[in-house]
């Protein structure tokens, strides 16, 4: 007998007798995930380097009173519109398992004992209660992915006419993965068919059977997407602001 | 012949410890047939719940290595051998005797569950289209390894006002199915306490007949508590048109 029967029990954070390193699981989320919120949050604050050329920054688009007419000077135009896709990415499913596991602590992992032992409520009570407006903020998101292919198309118009610069692509491809993303999403898997139970029995059933399989092949892939779209709107706005700073040039490939 | 060594909860509810045992590995061998192996050649008390030996019957739900695991789906060529390989019984339920745990917890939040309740006069045939999402979780074998991971339970003992992955995969078969008439959402709400569950996936990770869990029964399931309760546009919609 080496061990007590209370150790079997024991609900002290971090207790387990898994034996594989399962830290290691939540690094990249802390890594990758608050990587880029400290940079979006400097780079909305900043409020200069988002425009060159045709091209704009998704943290900033849509521009909103960029020549400060009524917007104080001290306030980024980025300020006006982040809290969509942030309430979207905040509010996702995906990203509440990541965020809950690898900032929240609850749990770290599987079979793992997490934090807040006798004082969790789980997503019942303020604040975590609003993770149930997530569809809000996919409508918001559908209206962003609007805007940002608006933005993907203006970037091969350049002065001198229509080209493509590395920047073109850099935008559509990040269109493209944002889409990706928010067409992923298990709320609108929910609604554009998931809330039926008989889909034959319903009107224009067979529609939304077809939209609710092709949403729900996505999603099954909503966590790389999650991860490629977080990671593209970083870079296409770094790639812009080295642009507007000089430090690169932009390609025109023709 | 390689030998592993099993270092096996041994106890009851009043207590008890490891006892490490010295095991042949054959060719092939589970985890089930090692602690089958000390059953018949080291300790015959040795207490284990088991049945078909085929991940079917969900009755050797254990945690190997910290693991929760169908102890006869765990190979021991893919632990590491050159280190004890710990079997504890389910966290989550309590012992009974060794590696069997009373799991009849989940029988009394069952019967909380309103059964099929089909339409009157309903037609019985369906189409495919319309069933293919309740043959997910019929695949259920019962072995509660979501049920023992999920920290829910496993950490914060909600066992009075939260049902459990296994039935919300058992909510979503009956809410989603055609035929059925009867509305869960607010079973799920108030005495399932779905808002408890924070979308972590463990149980989606263990499960050993691959449903998805979270993605396919919860989420859904989740979104269908928010129609009914949370999306103000909704209920605007059903005050209008006097739908529920």
């Amino acid at each position: 007998m080496s061990q007590s029967r209370n150790d079997l029990q024991d609900r002290r954070f971090g207790a387990t007798f898994r034996t594989d390193s399962w830290w290691t699981e939540v690094l990249p989320v802390i890594i990758v995930f608050g990587g880029f919120g400290i940079y979006a949050t400097w780079r909305a604050f900043q409020g200069v380097s988002y425009e060159f050329g045709p091209y704009l920054s998704p943290f900033y688009s849509p521009l909103i009173d960029a020549e400060h007419h009524w917007l104080p000077a001290w306030l980024s135009p980025a300020l006006l519109i982040l809290g969509a896709p942030l309430g979207f990415r905040t509010t996702c499913y995906y990203y509440r398992k990541a965020y809950y596991r690898a900032f929240f602590l609850s749990p770290p992992s599987c079979a793992v004992t997490g934090v807040g032992a006798g004082k969790y409520s789980g997503e019942r009570k303020f604040p975590f209660i609003l993770q149930n407006l997530h569809r809000y903020f996919l409508y918001l998101a559908i209206l962003f992915i609007i805007i940002l292919a608006y933005d993907a198309v203006k970037a091969f118009f350049f002065a001198d006419g229509f080209g493509v610069g590395v920047g073109s692509l850099v935008m559509t491809v990040n269109v493209v993965l944002l889409s990706c993303y928010t067409f992923s999403c298990h709320s609108l898997r929910h609604i554009i068919g998931g809330k039926l139970d008989c889909f034959s029995c319903e009107v224009a059933g067979g529609a939304r059977h077809k939209a609710w399989k092709g949403v729900s092949i996505l999603n099954e892939r909503h966590m790389l997407f999650a991860w490629a779209s977080l990671v593209s709107v970083g870079l296409t706005d770094l790639y812009i602001k080295l642009l507007c700073e000089g430090t690169i040039t932009d390609l025109r490939l023709f | 012949m390689a030998e592993a060594t099993l270092r096996v909860y041994r106890g009851d509810k009043d207590g008890g410890g490891h006892v490490d045992y010295k095991v042949p590995v054959a060719p092939g061998m589970v985890v089930l047939d090692a602690l089958h192996y000390i059953q018949g050649h080291q300790a015959p008390d040795l207490a284990v719940r088991w049945n078909c030996k085929a991940a079917k019957c969900g009755s050797c739900s254990g945690e190997v290595n910290g693991r929760p695991k169908l102890m006869c789906k765990t190979r021991m060529d893919d632990l590491p051998l050159d280190q004890p390989i710990t079997v504890n019984p389910l966290k989550t339920f309590p012992i009974i005797k060794d590696l069997v745990t009373d799991v009849s917890l989940n029988y009394r939040i069952n019967k909380k569950i309103p059964a099929f309740t089909p339409r009157e006069n309903t037609d019985w045939r369906m189409q495919q289209d319309d069933i293919d999402r309740v043959q997910e979780f019929r695949k259920c074998i019962e072995c509660f390894l979501c049920q023992n991971v999920c920290h829910v339970l496993r950490d914060h003992q909600k066992t009075e006002e939260f049902g459990g992955p296994r039935f919300f995969v058992r909510v979503a078969g009956l809410d989603m199915h055609p035929l059925d008439s009867v509305s869960r959402t607010e079973l799920l709400k108030d005495e399932l306490g779905i808002g408890f569950c924070n979308i972590t996936k463990c149980c989606t990770e263990v499960c050993p007949e691959d449903i998805h869990i979270t993605d396919n029964a919860i989420i859904p399931l989740k979104e269908r508590v928010v129609d009914d309760y949370y999306d103000p546009i909704m209920w605007v919609i059903r005050k209008l048109t006097g739908k529920k």
